[in-house]
């Protein structure tokens, strides 16, 4: 439990570092740092399937943010400036929000069960029909791919979307020159 | 996209096949052990990444694999949605599992599961890398 504690307050400081430090590179690190940190949590909490996916991922993008940086500029210039009267309005708009949310969070929190004693409903059904009724003996495929393959299919669609967005933004062919 | 130094591209060399097969591997096994079509395509997308980064590309090449990469990930998807209609036709139900279940931990078990997989890494290894294609080919169509 206490590692788990000690990760969170590492990924905080890291976010920290990655929004307000100037130097793009560094800023892509620490998002780096964030997510092997939560690479790192799932391991502890025994999800290798979900460890996975987060460590690929995790480098995958970081390859496409370092190749863009290199393309394009090092140097956040957004950081530095001058506070103007709208940035000040929305940071106390962003407290008051965050003061609210924080409140619904700790009355929330009460209401769950302690952790590591999941109430288990639809799971425990899960892992019981999951190897006699699909065959596949790894539990998480089992429920993506089959008791819940639409949301698989959503899923697909929200990838599909994301790369035919990109594909129309970087295209080459209509642009105005 | 230009390439880079000698001994990256030795190193890559000597990587990218294994880098390959483990993608392989954990498509194929995503059944049976952590992973499955997400994981085991983000790593091949991968291999191909590391491929562009270390030797680069050209300008029409780019452009080009990224058309194939597309075509591939369209592929996946119909794959995908298509075992999804076999269930509907076969057996009445939206991604029902049709095919028979089989030994459990053998490779071919699981029913459509390894199938779903397959197209699920088609669709997210070839839509990871031509997003990182037309990410890749934009300094070339600012200049054109």
């Amino acid at each position: 439990m206490i590692e788990l504690y000690l990760f969170l307050v590492f990924m905080i400081i890291a976010a920290f570092v990655a929004t307000e430090i100037k130097d793009l590179l560094a800023a892509v690190i620490s998002l780096g740092a964030v997510g092997f940190s939560v690479a790192i949590m799932f391991i502890l909490v025994q999800a290798p399937d979900l460890a996975i996916v987060q460590i690929v991922v995790e480098v995958v993008t970081i390859v496409i943010f370092v190749a863009v940086i290199f393309r394009t500029t090092h140097v956040d210039e957004t950081i530095g400036k001058k506070l103007t009267s709208s940035h000040v309005l929305s940071i106390v708009l962003y407290a008051f929000f965050a003061l609210i949310f924080f409140i619904a969070m700790v009355r929330a929190l009460q209401e769950l069960p302690a952790f590591g004693n999941a109430t288990m409903k639809v799971a425990s059904e899960y892992i019981r029909l999951g190897l006699p009724q699909t065959g596949g003996a790894n539990l998480v495929a089992d429920v993506i791919l089959d008791f819940r393959a639409l949301d698989t299919l959503g899923e697909a669609t929200v990838l599909f979307t994301s790369v035919i967005g990109v594909i129309a933004l970087m295209r080459s062919v209509g642009r105005k020159k | 996209m230009k390439g880079m130094s000698l001994i990256v591209k030795t190193i890559t060399n000597v990587m990218i096949g294994f880098i390959f097969i483990y993608g392989v591997y954990i498509i194929l096994h995503g059944h049976l052990t952590p992973g499955g079509g997400f994981a085991g395509g983000v790593i091949i997308a991968g291999a191909l990444v590391l491929r562009v980064l270390a030797y680069g590309s050209e300008a029409g090449a780019e452009k080009r694999s990224e058309t194939r990469a597309s075509i591939f990930e369209s592929i996946g998807a119909l794959l995908f949605v298509g075992i999804a209609i076999a269930g509907l036709m076969l057996a009445g139900v939206f991604f029902r599992n049709f095919l028979p279940k089989g030994v459990p931990l053998n490779l071919l078990s699981g029913g459509i599961i390894p199938f779903c997989n397959i197209a699920i890494s088609f669709k997210v290894g070839a839509g990871l890398f031509s997003i990182f294609l037309s990410l890749a080919a934009v300094k070339y169509v600012m200049k054109d």
